[in-house]
Parts: C-alpha cells; sequence; structure tokens
C-alpha cells in the first residue's frame, strides 16, 4: 500500500474532526461575537464583566479542588508504588471503581451524607456532639470536586511513581540528602510528569462544572460551568453562553499551554 | 546472457532525502551461489537486500529475475524470501503456524503442509517445537524457525539479513556452519549480508565489498583478502599495512623509502600506488638483515601471536609474529615479493593502514560504534519504503 | 523492589479508602431501607428495587444507553480502527501532526464546551435546513463518536509502535498481499489496543452525561440524563436502587475485564518461564 492509499483512508477521520469538532469550535466564536440578529457585537464579550465574580470563584474553587487533590494524592500514589505487585492491582482498581460510576450519582452521594438530616449529622447526635452544617457550604462543593476528580490525581501519579527506580532516591541518600530533600530534589522532578498529567485532568473539569455546585452549593456558589448550562438550557441566550464557553475554553488553553512549558510536553499526558 | 544468471541489478539507483543510497549498482548472481554482501553499517547493503526482495523499488535502474525485469512486481510475488534481522517471527503464532504460514497462502491441503513443516523442522534440528509459542524459543531457536519458515515455500534464493547479529558468539559460529550446510544441501542461491568480515569469508563463495553505496570489491573470499582492490577494502577486511608507493617498473616498487620487488604488473612508470602488507607477512630479522628497520613502541601479547607497532620512517606498522621483542628495541623487517600488494590509487588512498593511533581501547570503542550505527541502518530502513 | 510501608501509611491508606467508598455504601445500604429516609433504617425491603423496575422512563432510559452505547462503540472502534492505520502509516508529517492534534482537542476541552459547541453546530445545521427539534438519537450518536474516537486511536497509535515492524514485511514476503497481511498479521498484534479503545468507547459513552445532556432530545434520554432530572427534585430511594445495580454491573464487568487480562498475561509469563528453564 502506498502512501496516498494512507492517506485516503484518513481523509473521512479528517473530515469528521473537522465538521464535528473544529466547525463547532468556529461557529462557539460566531455565537460569542454576533447579537441575535446575527450582526457583529461585542455586547456578549462585555456583558462578560457580569460575571467577575462567577468567574473568580470557579477558578478558586478550581484551584483549591487541585491542590488539595494534589496533597492528598501524592502520598497515596506513593504508598501504593512500595505494596507489592499483586496489591497495587487491587489497589489501582479500588481507585477506578468509583470512576465507573457515574458522576451524578457520586455527587448525589454525598450529598445525602452532607445533608441536614443526613448520615453523618444523624450519627454525630446520636453520640451526644451538635449537628454540623455541611450541605450548601463552599466547603462542600470543594469536597464534591475532591471526591469526583481525586482517582484522575492518583492514577498518572501512580504510572509516574512506579516507573521511578527506587535507587535514585537511594542514591540522593548516599549523597547525604535528608528526607525533605530528596522529596524535593528527587521525587519531585522525577515525577513532574505524573504531577501535571493529574493536575490538568482535575483542574479542567473542575473548573467547568455545573452539577457539583448546583447540588452540594444549594445555588449560593455559582461557577461558570453553571451559568453556561443556564444560558443554554433555561435562559436560551446562545450567544451570551457562547462568549461564557470561549472564554472558558481559551482560559484552559492557556493554562495547559503553561503548564506543558514546565513539563516535557511530550511526557505531558499519563493517563 | 550470461550463464546461470539469476538476478542482475543493472544501473541501480537510490537516493533518500536527497542523501545517496546505491549509486549505480551493477550486479549479477549466479544460480546456487553463497553471496555475502559485506560493509559497514549505512553503505547500502541492506537496501540492495530489500530492491531485491521487493520493499523498496529503486529510483533507476533495473531489477532483473531470470531475464525477466521485476520492476514494480510486489514483495509476495517474488520467488525469494527473507530472513530478517530479527527474525520477525509472527508472535501470535506457534512454531508450527508460523512455518506453514506461507503454504497456506499457496492453498496447499493440510496433509500436505504437515509434512512439509515437519521436513522443515527436521532441516533445522527443531523436531517436536511444533506446539511452541515463538516467546518461550530462545535466540537460536527463533533464528532456525525463521529459516525454516522462509525455505518452507521452496523459494529460488533466499536473502538473509544480518540474520546471526541477535546471537551472541559461540551460537554465530555454530549457525555459521549450519547455514552453509543447508545453504549447499538445498543448492539454492543464499545473498547474505553482514558487516562481519569474518562471517563472509568463512561462509561465502562470491564476497561484494560495498561502501557508501558503491560496490568496492567482487571476489572470492581469497581475493579479498590477497587481493584488494583498494584500501578501503584491505583495511575493512582484516589489518593492513597501508602505504604510498611507487611503481619503478613491472614488479618493483619503492616505498618507505627502500625499493622492493613485487609480482604485480601493468601499472604506469612512476605511477603512485597504495601498498598493502598483511601484518602476518612481516617477518622480523636483525636490524643490519632488514629491507627496513624501525623502533617497537607497543607490544601486545594476542595468544597465537604478538601484535607489535613498528616505527619506520615515521610510518608505524603492525606486525604479527610468535617471537616475542620488547618495546624500544631496534628491529629489522623482511617483506617476500608474493606479499607485497599493490593498489591503484583510490578516493580512500591516505585514510588506512596507518597504526599511530592504534590501541586496543581504539578498538573497542570502534566495535561499540558498528553496533549503535547498526541501528542507524535499521531506522533508515524505516523511513523509506 | 521490596519496601515495607508503615502503620501510618497504612492508616492513611485506609482513611483515603473509606472516604473514597462510605457515599456509596451508604446508598446502597439504603437502597434496601424500607422506609425513605435517608438517615435512619427501618428494616430490610426490597420495595424499592421493585418501585424501579416499574418506572417505564427509567427502563427506556437504560435500554436507550445501552443502545447507544454499543452502535457508538462499534462504529467508533470501527472507524478508529481505520483512522489509526492511515495515520501511522502516512508520510506526512505535517498532516499526521495536525491529525494527532486536532484528536487531542475533544480530550482537553471541558466536556461542557465539547457540548455547547456540537449542540451549536446542531442547531445550527437544522436551521440552514429549516427544521425544528433537530436534537435526538442521531446528533447523540454523533456526539458519542466524536468524543471517543479520539481515545480508540489513542488506544491503537502506540501498540503499532510496539510492533516488529518488519512483520508485515515478513507476511509480504511469504505470499501475502499487503491488505492480507493487515489482517493476518498487523490486527492479531494490535488487537489488545483495539479491544482496550472498544471497552473505553463503551464505558465512556455509558457514562458521559455533560456532553449527552446538551445535544440530546426529549424524544431519546439516556439513563445519566434520566438520574439528572430526577435528582432535580426530592429523590426516593428508587435511585439508590439504581446507583446499586449500577455499581454492581460495573464492578463486576471491571472485574471480568481484569480476570481476562491476567489469564492473557499469565499464559505469557508460563512461556517464558519455560524458556528460562
Amino acid at each position: 500500500m502506498n502512501n496516498r492509499t494512507y492517506n485516503a483512508i484518513t481523509a473521512p477521520y479528517g473530515l469528521w474532526m473537522a465538521v464535528f469538532i473544529v466547525a463547532p469550535l468556529a461557529i462557539v466564536a460566531y455565537y460569542a461575537l454576533t447579537d441575535a440578529a446575527g450582526h457583529f457585537s461585542l455586547e456578549n464579550i462585555t456583558q462578560l464583566s457580569l460575571y467577575t465574580d462567577t468567574i473568580f470563584r470557579s477558578v478558586w474553587f478550581g484551584l483549591v479542588a487541585t491542590i488539595l487533590c494534589l496533597v492528598t494524592a501524592y502520598p497515596l500514589a506513593y504508598i501504593f508504588s512500595k505494596t507489592k505487585a499483586s496489591t497495587q492491582t487491587v489497589l489501582v482498581m479500588l481507585i477506578m471503581i468509583p470512576m465507573w460510576m457515574n458522576f451524578i450519582l457520586r455527587t448525589y452521594a454525598i450529598m445525602v451524607l452532607f445533608e441536614d438530616t443526613g448520615i453523618i449529622n444523624h450519627f454525630l447526635q446520636s453520640i451526644g456532639l451538635s449537628p454540623l452544617h455541611l450541605i450548601n457550604t463552599s466547603g462542600a462543593v470543594i469536597f464534591g470536586m475532591v471526591y469526583n476528580y481525586v482517582p484522575f490525581m492518583v492514577l498518572p501519579l501512580y504510572t509516574t511513581m512506579t516507573k521511578l527506580d527506587y535507587k535514585y532516591i537511594e542514591a540522593g541518600r548516599d549523597l547525604g540528602a535528608n528526607g525533605f530533600q530528596i522529596f524535593k530534589d528527587v521525587m519531585i522532578p522525577l515525577t513532574k510528569p505524573g504531577i501535571i498529567s493529574g493536575v490538568t485532568m482535575v483542574f479542567v473539569p473542575s473548573v467547568s462544572t455545573f452539577y457539583i455546585s448546583q447540588k452540594l452549593g444549594g445555588g449560593r456558589y455559582t461557577l461558570i460551568g453553571d451559568v453556561i448550562e443556564m444560558q443554554f438550557q433555561t435562559a436560551y441566550n446562545y450567544h451570551l453562553g457562547a462568549s461564557i464557553s470561549l472564554l472558558l475554553m481559551v482560559f484552559i488553553l492557556v493554562c495547559l499551554a503553561v503548564m506543558n512549558r514546565f513539563g516535557d510536553a511530550e511526557e505531558g499526558m499519563v493517563v | 546472457m550470461k550463464e546461470n544468471v539469476i538476478i542482475t541489478l543493472k544501473d541501480i539507483c537510490v537516493a533518500f532525502d536527497g542523501e545517496t543510497i546505491l549509486n549505480n549498482l551493477n550486479l549479477d548472481i549466479k544460480d546456487g551461489e553463497f553471496v555475502t554482501i559485506l560493509g559497514p553499517s549505512g553503505c547500502g547493503k541492506t537496501t540492495t537486500l530489500r530492491i531485491i526482495a521487493g520493499f523498496q523499488e529503486p529510483d533507476s535502474g533495473e531489477v532483473i529475475f531470470d531475464n525477466q525485469v521485476m520492476n514494480g512486481v510486489p514483495a509476495h510475488k517474488r520467488r525469494v524470501n527473507t530472513i530478517f534481522q530479527r527474525y520477525a517471527l509472527f508472535p501470535h503464532l506457534n512454531v508450527y503456524e508460523n512455518i506453514a504460514f506461507g503454504l497456506r497462502l499457496k492453498k496447499m491441503k493440510e496433509d500436505a503442509i504437515q509434512a512439509k513443516v515437519k521436513e522443515m523442522l527436521a532441516l533445522v534440528d527443531l523436531r517436536g517445537f511444533e506446539r511452541r509459542s515463538i516467546d518461550s524459543l530462545s535466540g537460536g531457536q527463533q533464528q532456525r524457525v525463521a529459516i525454516a519458515r522462509a525455505l518452507a515455500v521452496d523459494p529460488e534464493v533466499l536473502l538473509l539479513d544480518e540474520p546471526l547479529g541477535a546471537l551472541d558468539l559461540k551460537l554465530r559460529k555454530d549457525m555459521q556452519v549450519e547455514l552453509k550446510n543447508i545453504q549447499q544441501r538445498l543448492g539454492i542461491t543464499f545473498i547474505y549480508v553482514t558487516h562481519d568480515q569474518e562471517e563472509a569469508l568463512s561462509m561465502s563463495d562470491k564476497v561484494i565489498v560495498m561502501d557508501g553505496g558503491e560496490i568496492q570489491h567482487i571476489g572470492t573470499p581469497e581475493d579479498i583478502y590477497n587481493e584488494p582492490a583498494n584500501a578501503f577494502v584491505a583495511d575493512f577486511i582484516g589489518e593492513s599495512n597501508i602505504l604510498d608507493g611507487i611503481m619503478l617498473s613491472d614488479c618493483r616498487v619503492r616505498f618507505s623509502g627502500h625499493d622492493f620487488d613485487c609480482v604485480d604488473k601493468g601499472f604506469a612508470l612512476n605511477e603512485p600506488v597504495d601498498v598493502v602488507v598483511r601484518p602476518e607477512d612481516v617477518d622480523i630479522c636483525a636490524p643490519e638483515d632488514g629491507m627496513l628497520t624501525g623502533v617497537i613502541t607497543s607490544v601486545t601479547f594476542k595468544g597465537l601471536h604478538y601484535e607489535i607497532i613498528v616505527d619506520i620512517n615515521d610510518f608505524k606498522w603492525m606486525i604479527q609474529t610468535t617471537d616475542y621483542s620488547a618495546e624500544g628495541e631496534t628491529i629489522g623487517i623482511l617483506i617476500k615479493p608474493d606479499e607485497i600488494h599493490i593498489m591503484k590509487k583510490s578516493k580512500y588512498s591516505g585514510e588506512f593502514g596507518d597504526y599511530s593511533s592504534f590501541s586496543d581501547e581504539m578498538d573497542y570503542i570502534s566495535n561499540a560504534e558498528l553496533d549503535i550505527t547498526d541501528l542507524d541502518d535499521i531506522t533508515e530502513v524505516d523511513e523509506d519504503e | 523492589m521490596k519496601r515495607k510501608t508503615t502503620v501510618l501509611e497504612r492508616i492513611y491508606l485506609a482513611l483515603f479508602m473509606i472516604m473514597l467508598y462510605t457515599p456509596m455504601v451508604v446508598l446502597m445500604v439504603f437502597s434496601f431501607n424500607s422506609s425513605n429516609s435517608t438517615s435512619v433504617i427501618a428494616g430490610f425491603s426490597l420495595k424499592w428495587y421493585a418501585e424501579l423496575f416499574k418506572d417505564g422512563a427509567t427502563i427506556a432510559a437504560f435500554r436507550n444507553t445501552v443502545v447507544l452505547a454499543v452502535i457508538s462503540a462499534v462504529i467508533s472502534t470501527v472507524f478508529g480502527l481505520v483512522s489509526a492505520v492511515g495515520i501511522n502509516y502516512t508520510r506526512n508529517r505535517y498532516y499526521k501532526k495536525t491529525l494527532l492534534t486536532t484528536n487531542n482537542i475533544p480530550m482537553m476541552n471541558p466536556d461542557i464546551v465539547t457540548g455547547i459547541s456540537m449542540m451549536l453546530l446542531f442547531v445550527f445545521a437544522g436551521t440552514l435546513m429549516h427544521r425544528q427539534g433537530v436534537l435526538g438519537f442521531g446528533t447523540m450518536l454523533i456526539a458519542h463518536i466524536t468524543f471517543q474516537l479520539p481515545y480508540v486511536i489513542l488506544n491503537i497509535l502506540p501498540r503499532f509502535r510496539a510492533m516488529d515492524g518488519y512483520l508485515t514485511e515478513a507476511a509480504q514476503d511469504l505470499g501475502c498481499t499487503p491488505v492480507q497481511a493487515f489482517f493476518k498479521v498487523t490486527l492479531p498484534q494490535i488487537r489488545p489496543g483495539v479491544i482496550a479503545g472498544a471497552i473505553m468507547a463503551f464505558t465512556l459513552s455509558l457514562d458521559d452525561f455533560v456532553i449527552s445532556y446538551f445535544v440530546s432530545g426529549p424524544e431519546f434520554q439516556t439513563l445519566p440524563i434520566r438520574i439528572y432530572s430526577m435528582t432535580k427534585k426530592r429523590v426516593t430511594p428508587d435511585m439508590y436502587a439504581l446507583s446499586t445495580i449500577i455499581f454492581l454491573v460495573m464492578l463486576i464487568l471491571l472485574i471480568a475485564l481484569n480476570v481476562i487480562q491476567n489469564r492473557a498475561e499469565n499464559g505469557s509469563l508460563r512461556n517464558r518461564e519455560k524458556v528460562a528453564k
């Protein structure tokens, strides 16, 4: 088979991606820059200023959730990599099983736990403690993000750590590094591809989520995703919705570009 | 048409990314011969083989099998088969199915296939291995399966691309003998590609030495060792001292400030030439009896002989001798007329044959380098198609 | 590498797993509750499961989900396989790079952006064709194929790289046409990647909510969309029952997959041991 044959059999794929990936993004940009009558307009872009609070809140929540995931997952992945191969298989499966469960159900399960009359408060009262107000707080929303997306942080970190040769750590010790120095100068640089991959895979869905905040924030912590969903599903202002989506997309792309400059672009995606 | 020539390559040129891989290659291969294409990596030997196999089309020139031009005929329609560098056995099939692969494509009956596979396994001494999986075999066994698989389809010509490269030294020696036996028993043509000069010399009826996409020398192993065509061939095959000389007349040459008798003729008067003297052909004597005299700069014990480096008129000679001489000693040397080989000047003149920077360490490094550039050879193959 | 985990590390591991599983275990336990309380267990009962199976809309959504997942996974696997072959063998580096970059877009982009962008495309195409209500099974299928394709391709491509490139040449050398060589040699070699891609495509389809939510119409709902609309109201424990069933099905699938993989690995391991002897 010659080169032309191979180019020809990729043509349907190229066409498909052009029509269903590239063209839709162009249409998003088109809607963002036009008004309801189809005329060019920057109104939707200027209206974004109304959502400054929402935007900053989304980024803030996303950042906090990502950092919490990293801090929780890093030691966990390290512990995973230390266990026997058979234990590792089981542990990885235990991490993956919840991922196979729909995130709506997972979020809903947290809601059930956190409710004022939910099981946690019921338990606290039964042992004589005063109930806690958990649901509809910013903490609950962030917990929801961490709970849903922490497996995406654990798995890439675990993958890079299993590839990490323990000899490097021994060499570090041999050269006189203490525990913290080994962590900072050996572990972190060697696991950077996993960190970058995990951070990307947690930050992107966290910053763009719309269901978690509705269920666990009780509508008090509107995020970018909620605004987009509202514009498309209830307010039917596609033009405004498109401009917010465009902003979100550009923001994410800039973040990814910055992230990739920190690490080896090719190793950036460890799935 | 020349007698019993079965493959002819005529004016073959190949370039890739503007780099010449084969430059105007002409070659005849006779029926039943064991032909070895020998050369350093990147010399175009693998490309030559791939052109014969049909994996690659030349940019220009003709590939002729039995008086038929084969250009444009795809690999699966050519009656030549290949043993690949790393065998390329199908990992998802067992030994039996690997060997039966080509037979099934010929739509042979199952009992005929069974008989043929059995015969082939006997030929390569692997009786009873039918049901074994490929990754349960050692390197040498995989090699045998690869041979059986290629021979099962009764090729007229078997192409072997560095088939023993992945085996360790001991196994390689055994397989050399075995391959030669199989070739003689079946009487089919083998075209064998290697960078190992010893392998080439010990197995072949005919050796083709290549470098830079060009054939440097075609001849019997004895020819290319004793009468190398140029400095490249002399240096690539074995060890050589190559000196600048001047032909004074037929059978009379001057080099290193001394006039020698030799057996070569047909050069112009006072023509500058390259003179080759093999290290084992130099005799050592007392300084006063020597044709040339020099000081020993290094002595290495090699088991069978000592390898000594002698500085004679600022040229470092390598000499292999069974007599021990000490470093710093002055010695004389004697060279018989028939041990002097005269070559025309070529683009390789002056590049090889001086041992001034020679050491065992260098030898080791240059071998290691060979292995690395070997891989380049493979990627080069992967690039084009 | 023999390194012991410390007690502290084990406690940490246990706490993490408890955090991960408590919500789901609680849901499962309360799915068998005879009252509809979410905090007090009144007694064991299967009545919520009975309720669930009486709910026609949920059953229909379940059927839709499976139908969509099977069809989209089959199409994207075949489509992805053919495309991966082309991408792998094409010599035009810029073309290859462009395709692979485009391939990454749906994986990098937030799902919500992919979802609304496709919705806008379908609506836009609908207005061009003067049709209302274009959103439905067709648009869902297109969307699912689109977000599955990159994963299928990225599962297959590395298999080509891991394969000995001379195998296809060896097949042709022994008499295969290029097409025969592909089916007899190349395909068996890349098959693990194809299977992994197909399974991934299938589960992505089963699990997807965000993209489906934007490109679905009222007459074709999948289970995640159905769950979403149910959780918008006050929820009855038949949702817990549904979660429990989904959880168990997923668990069985995952374990089965693992067993299959392990068996394959052990097989080749045993062979390698034979060599060692």
